[in-house]
């Protein structure tokens, strides 16, 4: 007799920050389809909104999270916990600036609509699936729906370079999939299960459990390959500088952010979490990515002529230096004191998630009123022009470097403090050091707008709402740079998941 | 002789495999495409192979999630060739070549 099927509960609560980003997507495209043409910049105002709103419901549940303690949803499909609460909020914080920048970049073009708003809430709904899924199946489609919905919006300038990088990103990302999806079929295959509870259980028990330890480490390896491609770290890398500079820069934005946000989530779940008994066996491969990031992101940054190729490169250095965080954590993984390496991994995607868009939203509005061209010599002048942009520029950059009284100290600080507590000594050094190589790169682009001759053209105008989205993202830079305990007092709780 | 789980295993890898190497030495942009799938239904076979020595549903459940995934890909991927072709007929890969640096 077949079994009979039994509905797992449902707390629709708990899954209301998806629900809302989803609603928000399919009301996008339905009545923006059936009405006529909005006024101008109402659809990134509802997209902002609704990403505003599942991040305040994702404070709200926070709140719960602390009350009852973590758990899990659907079935154990999803957890439930202050880890995918917290990449919940820093998903939906980078997703409402990017749409409030989104509405100068696509105006007066065939892609001005509701289309790119609602392939933006599908994806960052895609990444917050990713940073609370329980189960390698859910990741895996969290990461698709993240994926596809990039892929489009990467092509979605119909330039040759646009296309171009639409191109490469699919295809190199279609591989890592696969690569991917191949290691979550070996760790099944290893540990007879995809939920991560069941295979943290299967490693646990003291009664020997029949498993299988070589396909077990088989999928680990092809599991951080495909994870490698997603967070860009070297050398797997290479997709990375050619798609940030062919992508539209609004996107490239959300790339840099939500994208390795939840890649880097992602990565967490699946190593820290999953596999803590493999600790040992990942812990050296995390090692020798992180020192390839950081040696080759921070160097090939500098010699690049062209800002958002070198934003790319030095997008790889932060990915190092995440994998710095992600390798402490690996230390005390699955122990009951764990260290601060997680708690600082997630602390450094939020800060610079927030600190990354403001830097692309300021390419945006340069490179715009220069045609399109992202040449650092568009730059040049930018403090007698803009002043008030360049000094945004100019504190978002200096974060970018990591320079005290800012949200980039902060972060940096964090990363390297939690390898320094695990004795991680050599890779410490080694990322302070190429911060320093790291920090010309961010120098050029600051001597550019402020040093260089003032170039004969107009002040570029500031659209108003990305006008909102720089000044928000600087102050928080400001903020959370100066008063640091603002964000650090509560993230405690985040190294308190549920599995 | 009997096929066994490790057979199917083999032959799954042997067709991954097969995918992978086609990504990197054709320059097709449609056949590159097949491979992606290609090497997705290997990842399915396993899962299948691996379900069936079990006697457990979720690799089986697992894939029918990784079909829907695969057929929205399609959507994407033939989407993205089409704007290109349409631009340069005949365009392969190497002629992609613009952003460098």
């Amino acid at each position: 007799m077949p079994e009979q099927f039994i509905a797992p509960s449902i707390d629709w609560f708990a899954l209301s920050p998806y629900l809302v980003m989803v609603a928000g997507a399919l009301g996008l495209l339905v009545v923006g389809a059936l009405t006529p043409r909005w006024p101008r910049g109402l659809y990134s105002l509802v997209s902002a909104l609704t990403a505003t709103s599942a991040g305040v419901l994702a404070v709200f549940i926070w709140n719960d999270v602390a009350e009852m303690g973590p758990g899990t949803l659907v079935g154990g499909a999803l957890s439930h916990d202050a880890f995918a609460q917290f990449v919940t909020i820093a998903v939906c914080a980078a997703t409402a600036l990017v749409a409030l920048v989104t509405d100068a970049e696509v105006r007066g073009t065939v892609l001005e609509g509701p289309e790119i708003h609602a392939l933006l809430l599908t994806a960052a709904t895609g990444a917050m699936v990713m940073g609370a899924s329980n189960d390698l199946i859910v990741l895996f489609l969290g990461l698709e729906t993240l994926s596809l919905a990039l892929y489009v919006l990467a092509a979605s300038e119909r330039t040759a370079a646009g296309q171009e990088a639409g191109m490469k990103y699919f295809i190199l990302g279609g591989l890592a999939s696969a690569v991917f999806l191949y290691g979550i079929a070996l760790l099944y295959g290893g540990a007879r299960s995809t939920n991560l509870g069941e295979i943290v259980a299967r490693f646990q028990s003291t009664v020997a459990l029949e498993r299988n330890d070589s396909l077990v480490l088989a999928g680990l390896a092809l599991l951080i390959v495909g994870l490698g491609f997603k967070v860009a770290a070297a050398p797997f890398h290479v997709w990375s500088p050619d798609v940030y500079q062919g992508a539209p820069t609004h996107v490239t934005a959300f790339m840099a952010s939500v994208g390795k946000a939840a890649a880097f989530a992602a990565m967490l779940r699946v190593l820290v979490i999953a596999l803590p008994f493999h600790r040992d066996d990942w812990r050296p491969v995390i090692w020798v990515l992180a020192i390839a990031s950081l040696v080759i992101g921070s160097t090939l940054a500098v010699v690049q002529t062209d800002v958002k190729r070198m934003l790319a490169f030095s997008s790889v250095s932060h990915a190092g230096f995440l994998l710095v965080g992600v390798e402490a954590a690996g230390h005390r993984a699955g122990e009951q004191i764990s260290g601060d390496g997680l708690e600082s991994v997630l602390v450094y995607l939020a800060l610079y998630s927030v600190l990354v868009v403001g830097t692309f939203s300021i390419v945006a509005v340069v490179s715009r009123h220069a045609g399109g061209s992202t040449d650092i010599s568009v730059f040049a002048g930018l403090g007698r022009r803009r002043p008030v942009l360049a000094l945004a520029l100019t504190i978002l950059l200096l974060a970018q470097a990591g320079v005290p009284l800012t949200s980039g100290f902060v972060a940096k600080w964090g990363v390297i403090q939690s390898a320094v507590a695990e004795r991680s000594y050599a890779i410490a050094i080694i990322a302070m050091v190429s911060a320093v190589i790291a920090a010309f790169l961010y120098l050029r682009i600051m001597v550019s707008a402020w040093l260089a001759d003032p170039s004969e053209v107009e002040p570029e105008p500031v659209p108003a709402m990305t006008g909102v989205a720089i000044a928000l993202a600087a102050a928080v830079t400001l903020v959370v740079g100066v008063y640091p305990e603002l964000l650090l007092g509560w993230t405690d709780a985040v190294s308190n998941f549920a599995r | 002789m009997e096929p066994t789980t490790t057979s199917y295993l083999v032959l799954a890898a042997l067709l991954f495999g097969i995918g992978a190497t086609g990504l990197m030495i054709r320059r097709n942009p449609l056949v590159m495409f097949m491979c992606i799938e290609l090497m997705l239904n290997a990842v399915n076979l396993t899962f299948v192979a691996l379900a069936t020595r079990f006697s457990d549903i979720d690799g089986q459940t697992a894939v029918f999630f990784v079909m829907v995934v695969a057929a929205a890909e399609v959507v994407v991927g033939l989407g993205i060739i089409i704007s290109i072709m349409r631009r340069r007929p005949g365009a392969t890969v190497d002629d992609l070549a613009e952003l460098k640096g």
